[in-house]
């Protein structure tokens, strides 16, 4: 289908707009276009602000480092530090979603008086539970070490970020949610000198409108990126800077998460549980967490590899399968959904975390990705990275060289490699590539072996090379996948459970999920034709659809932006990772509450 | 005077366009437009811990109508007014960086989507009317928690000034104000004097971004804070909510095969 053609704004010759055919599902870059006469308003210059330390992502890694900042001597004797949070969720906590199991090491290392300034660390662990599941059997299994939870807290890391932003603030920290980072702006040099917020107010189409809002720039000494997995901002330096040269290819699993309220007679606050098995085949990396959190909440989830290679695979509907195990549905009958929401976490472990710096930057918490799979946690590196970087931060603004740019926190690098952060991780390094080198029963074996045994001590290292988007199958080659139809009850329909995730965009902004320029082919005629168009069925969101003509011909991908739940598992698992996920309209997505 | 009601004196018109025209708009904090609501398990009120809350969207249409006055320097000064909890604080700061240059917030522990009532609000907010002495007040049409649409006209007639409500279009010029409403039967457009009361509709502009430096701007703006017992009205509540439950299930349709079947069913 022809789309509309528009004319060019006639100041615009610099930029080389010429007229384009703009097919109306957004399926191009965002073109920007006025009327003739009327200047662009981004051939304005942005109104710009200096702070010392900008930090993108107000989660705990981010906010971590703000406190650490801001608890320095430094900060508390003459004109003090000036620290910036920029946050893209409407509020802080929006766009957090977690399991979680929390180890309170670094929050103790952070803010000692945690408990005395009511940390929202409620429910303590008071059982482990791991089972290998049949379709309606359940196996128990021994507890490995690594999944030992005695100490640690079940909390929704939603309330806890919340929490540590209300200290942050306290000590000074300017923290602006509804804001989106979009740009890392560079010196001459090629160092990083702060970022710059994304411009409102453009139409579907590109037009600008009445409300037109220039993005600010924001310029630091020092930019820490901490966006979380797979950040966007976070990315674009690993890629420019070659972050990555020697390490592994960063793996992703994509975790779906609900959150229920149960008759508060049946509730078993602390109870944690962890399936592996049913309903995922064997092949692919999948499993399950359950945690009961007081007074009457579930906090259940699956999450499943995304190096997984039948296409045909929904991380959605496998956690809406797997609920209906007789283990879990008696906990969750009657009871009520009150939240939903997807976000990935990155599965490479030690063999995948990049160099942590870059001039005039770092790398912190899960863009980073410090997660420790045989865990499953993540949080406490995080916190433990902000930490880091805040003193790392603090050392360099007392030398000397603040006048220059494009420093690199060298101390953070060193640190982090000596703390127990990378030592945690180094011990389960060969864990989770042992599955695909292995296979289930002798992965579990192999486990068991790393765990209660060798503890990482074996001299070798598992490496992986291959993107999860190269390891995706050919649909011809991989059996389809009959998913039940759900009940209402206990499973549910994506689109309604949608709306338990309050994922909300403006309607009228160009789509933030754009396709690559070099790879505008690839969706119909590589990941329609060849794949069955996997991201139709692995986002959690229905953003994509490929619609055809009544007799199956003429496939075109629609993208439907407004659902986004900013999980980026497109990013990640599209054919040849055709899309290029872009932060849209500040306090847009999620709205997550007690995630 | 009964009610605390307005001597019925107007301005002439001509005085109006002299005279340093002043506007104060009434902004209520609320259940973000987006969010899902949900019942508390006692059935007393909806859940309200744990939930995003913005400016009423009407509000925000109401106090963009203030600034862009302001802007085509038809105002000289907007005023922005809440009663709330200490977290109404929030969205006056929000107030104060789209344009407003002044804050006043009248803290109060009543829950403002039942406890605080249209009537005593609309006292309140004549209280504040007396002490800010504004030649327009602009409101949203209505509250998206209680969708009273009652406060506005209360208030007009608390202070027996003039009332245009679900206002579209606002045009001031040489001191004459008149206003298109939107009507169940059209559009209809009236010629007022003022001091008086608009409520704005959906229609009437789209509200701007916030930016940050404006956002940045805003936290040295003047914010007064005032108690609501030390305004003296009696703000005890007349209705009392009995219970609040979610909207019936919606009874799955029924598909049939032909037009006799459902000639038969109906």
């Amino acid at each position: 289908m022809l789309g509309v053609t528009r004319r060019a704004c006639g100041r615009l010759g610099h930029r080389g707009l010429t007229l384009t055919r703009v097919r109306p599902n957004n399926y191009f870059p965002v073109r920007y276009f006025c009327d003739e006469g009327i200047q662009d308003p981004r051939d304005q210059p942005r109104e710009s602000m200096e702070y010392d330390v900008v930090i993108v992502g107000g989660g705990p890694a981010g906010l971590s480092a703000a406190i650490q900042i801001m608890n320095s001597g430094l900060a508390k004797e003459g004109e003090g530090v000036s620290v910036c949070v920029v946050e893209k969720g409407a509020e802080i906590g929006s766009h957090i979603l977690s399991g979680n199991v929390f180890d309170p090491i670094a929050l103790n290392e952070l803010i000692p008086d945690w408990r005395e300034k009511e940390a929202p660390l409620n429910t303590s662990v008071s059982q482990d539970k791991f089972y290998l599941l049949s379709e309606t059997g359940a196996i128990p299994c021994p507890i490995p070490p690594t999944l030992q939870n005695h100490g640690n807290y079940i909390i929704s890391l939603g309330d806890l970020t919340k929490w540590l932003s209300e200290q942050a603030e306290e000590l000074g920290v300017e923290i602006y949610p509804g804001f989106a980072a979009s740009e890392l702006l560079y010196d001459k040099d090629g160092s990083v000198v702060g970022i710059a917020t994304r411009d409102v107010g453009i139409s579907k189409q590109g037009q600008v409108k009445d409300t037109f809002t220039r993005g600010i720039e924001l310029r630091a000494k020092q930019t820490l990126l901490a966006e979380g997995a797979r950040g966007s901002l976070s990315e674009e330096a690993i890629e420019k800077y070659d972050l990555r040269k020697g390490k592994d290819v960063q793996s992703y699993g994509l975790g779906v998460k609900e959150v229920w309220e149960i008759d508060e007679s049946k509730a078993k606050p602390g109870l944690v549980m962890h399936t592996v098995g049913w309903p995922t085949p064997k092949d692919t990396y999948a499993g399950s967490f359950l945690y009961q959190m007081e007074p009457n909440l579930v906090l259940c989830g699956y999450v499943v590899g995304l190096d997984y290679q039948n296409p045909n695979i929904s991380p959605y509907q496998e956690f809406q399968k797997w609920k209906h195990h007789p283990k879990v549905k008696e906990m969750l009958e009657g009871g009520r959904c009150v939240s939903y929401g997807a976000r990935v976490i990155n599965e490479g472990g030690y063999q995948a975390i990049p160099k942590l710096t870059f001039p005039g930057g770092a790398l912190l918490g899960c863009a980073a990705g410090f997660v420790n799979i045989a865990r499953i946690k993540g949080s406490h590196c995080a916190i433990k990275s902000g930490i880091e970087a805040g003193k790392a931060v603090v050392e360099f603004l007392e030398s000397e060289n603040t006048q220059v740019n494009g420093i690199e926190l060298k101390t953070y690098q060193t640190q982090m490699e000596n703390s127990w952060v990378f030592e945690e991780l180094k011990q389960v390094r060969n864990i989770h590539p042992a599955f695909k080198k292995f296979g289930f029963y002798m992965f579990m074996l192999y486990s068991a072996l790393e765990t209660f045994i060798l503890k990482g001590r074996g001299w070798w290292t598992f490496r992986n090379t291959i993107s999860d988007a190269d390891k995706t199958g050919k649909l011809k080659d991989h059996p389809a996948i009959e998913y039940p139809k759900p009940d209402g009850k206990i499973s549910f329909d994506l689109l309604t459970n949608l709306q338990r995730s309050g994922t909300y965009h403006d309607d009228d902004q160009p789509s933030h999920l754009v396709v690559k320029d070099h790879l505008q082919s690839v969706p119909v005629d590589v990941s329609y034709a060849e794949y069955g168009g996997p991201e139709s069925k692995f986002c959690p969101a229905k953003v994509y659809e490929y619609i055809t003509e009544d007799d199956g011909s003429n496939p075109r991908l629609q993208i439907n932006a407004q659902n986004c739940l900013h999980c980026k598992t497109c990013s990640i698992k599209t054919p040849k990772e055709f899309i290029r996920w872009t932060v849209p309209e500040g306090g847009g997505g999620p709205q997550y509450s007690g995630m | 005077r009964p009610c605390g009601a307005r001597c019925p004196i107007r301005r002439p018109f001509l005085r109006a366009a002299v005279a340093a025209m002043r506007i104060l708009v009434a902004v209520k904090r609320v259940v973000d437009y987006a969010v899902k609501v949900r019942v508390r398990a006692d059935k007393a009120a909806v859940e309200l811990k744990n939930t995003k809350m913005s400016m009423n969207p009407f509000c925000e249409i109401a106090l963009e109508e203030a600034v862009r006055l302001k802007e085509k320097k038809i105002a000289s000064e907007v005023v922005a007014v809440s009663i709330g909890p200490k977290e109404a604080q929030e969205t006056l700061r929000t107030a104060l960086a789209i344009g407003a240059d002044k804050a006043i917030h009248v803290t109060t522990t009543l829950r403002p989507d039942q406890e605080l009532q249209p009537l005593a609000t609309a006292k309140v907010l004549g209280k504040v009317v007396d002490q800010v002495d504004p030649s327009l007040v602009l409101m949203g049409k209505q509250s998206i928690d209680s969708d009273a649409s009652q406060t506005g006209q209360m208030l007009a007639g608390l202070l027996g000034w003039p009332q245009a409500t679900f206002a579209s279009e606002i045009e001031i010029q040489d001191g004459a104000m008149s206003v298109t409403r939107e009507v169940d039967s059209g559009l209809s457009t009236i010629k007022l004097s003022t001091p008086a009361v608009v409520t704005c509709d959906l229609r009437l502009n789209e509200p701007r971004y916030a930016t940050l430096p404006n956002i940045m701007k805003a936290r040295k703006k003047p914010m007064d804070t005032i108690k609501i017992e030390d305004t003296g009205v009696d703000v005890t509540p007349r209705l009392k909510v009995l219970s609040v439950e979610e909207p019936a299930q919606r009874q799955a349709g029924e598909k049939v095969g032909s037009v006799e079947e459902l000639v038969e069913k109906l």
